[in-house]
């Protein structure tokens, strides 16, 4: 992470030298500063409605009994993480507004998963095996249905906006079989493994 | 269809917890309450990671990425049109939507290169915003092989999106 919060704006700064570009990087420094606080605003409100949702489903039962029910796959994914635990909970939430295109839905479920995990297992700064584990499911896209590539498509005037469905399928399917292979082989022959 | 879902998962929920005496109101305020502070606590780190996505773009970097991408691009039957599409896809939704907006402007709705450029859009994440706002939540500072992993599921779709679409929909250009 050091590295590359120092190389990313070393690797800027030669490329918008040599293109002649520093306006627009000076320009950006100062836009993306807001970009950042207005994405946070805009998630702010559906965060507070879906943690508290998830509260008063957490209180009731509710999320035990699904993190029971998906404790099988979930625990193939996510080694060590609790059965019936509220960690487990929040990540089968996540996953399930993920596939259904809940964008809005997923980001709160994810990070209140995130949280939740890092809980359970402690957490010191460095990302654990189930944290790399749930970040990487959510920047592969889950989503069954692919909403803004559709909506995009009938902007542009594309006849029948879904029939790319079959293709998003094949390529989702492959690139988070990709995905989750590879993380799985990097916690095989990484040092740190689960924390406790 | 799809309407139905988040209203029926909200009254399901509350449904329940109604079932189970639950202190709906009270509970919901607690978990809203922690929302709250998460929202407030992952802004200082998103600020810098943002701004260093957006420096990146700005900088033409993705321009010169472009470029050395091309050749790989040829051998996989990835439509020289998408290509700038494939590099600012983890880095910016926003950017990827524009480029799309050319490709199906320069080539056509229903062309082989916009339904590569859509069939990626649609299969992919902003990785890196991603990464940003979920590793931001914990205070995570080394992230191992987070990134790695992550770009290897956009690399797959780049890699193979092209192919799929051929065998489809032909290459019709």
């Amino acid at each position: 992470m050091k590295v590359i919060l120092v190389a990313i704006p070393v690797i800027s700064f030669i490329f918008a030298a040599v293109n002649g570009r520093m306006g627009e990087m000076s320009e950006s420094i100062l836009a993306k500063s807001g970009e950042a606080v207005e994405l946070v605003i805009s998630i702010c409100g559906v965060m507070c409605f879906w943690c508290g949702m998830m509260k008063v489903a957490e209180k009731s039962g509710l999320l035990e009994k699904l993190s029971k029910l998906l404790a099988k796959p979930l625990g193939w994914l996510f080694r060590g993480i609790k059965r019936g635990g509220r960690a487990a909970g929040l990540v089968a939430m996540n996953i399930a507004a993920n596939v259904l295109g809940l964008g809005n839905a997923s980001t709160p479920l994810g990070i209140a998963a995130m949280k939740a995990i890092a809980e359970e297992e402690g957490s010191d700064g460095i990302a654990s095996d189930n944290m790399i584990m749930l970040a990487v499911l959510n920047t592969a896209s889950l989503q069954i249905i692919p909403a803004t590539a559709a909506a995009l498509r009938a902007a542009n005037g594309a006849e029948k906006p879904m029939d790319i469905l079959p293709c998003v399928w094949i390529v989702t399917a492959y690139s988070l079989f990709i995905a989750v292979f590879t993380a799985k082989m990097c916690a095989k022959f990484s040092k740190k493994r689960v924390l406790k | 269809m799809t309407d139905y879902i988040v209203p029926t998962i909200v009254v399901a929920i509350l449904v329940y917890a109604a079932v189970k005496r639950v202190d709906i109101f009270a509970a919901f305020c607690e978990g809203a309450e922690s929302g709250l502070k998460t929202c407030a606590e992952i802004l200082p780190a998103l600020v810098l990671l943002i701004v260093c996505i957006g420096v990146f773009r700005a900088s033409g970097a993705v321009e010169a990425l472009t470029r050395l991408l091309t050749p790989i691009c040829n051998a996989v039957n990835f439509p020289a049109d998408a290509v700038p599409l494939v590099i600012l896809r983890p880095f910016s939704g926003s950017g990827a939507m524009a480029v799309y907006n050319e490709i199906a402007q320069q080539c056509g709705a229903d062309s082989f290169a916009e339904r590569v450029a859509a069939t990626l859009i649609g299969s992919s994440e902003t990785t890196f915003y991603t990464l940003a706002v979920y590793f931001s939540a914990v205070k995570v500072k080394k992230t191992r092989y987070a990134a790695a992993a992550a770009l290897s599921a956009d690399c797959t779709a780049w890699l193979v999106c092209g192919a799929v679409v051929y065998a489809f929909f032909g290459a019709s250009c």
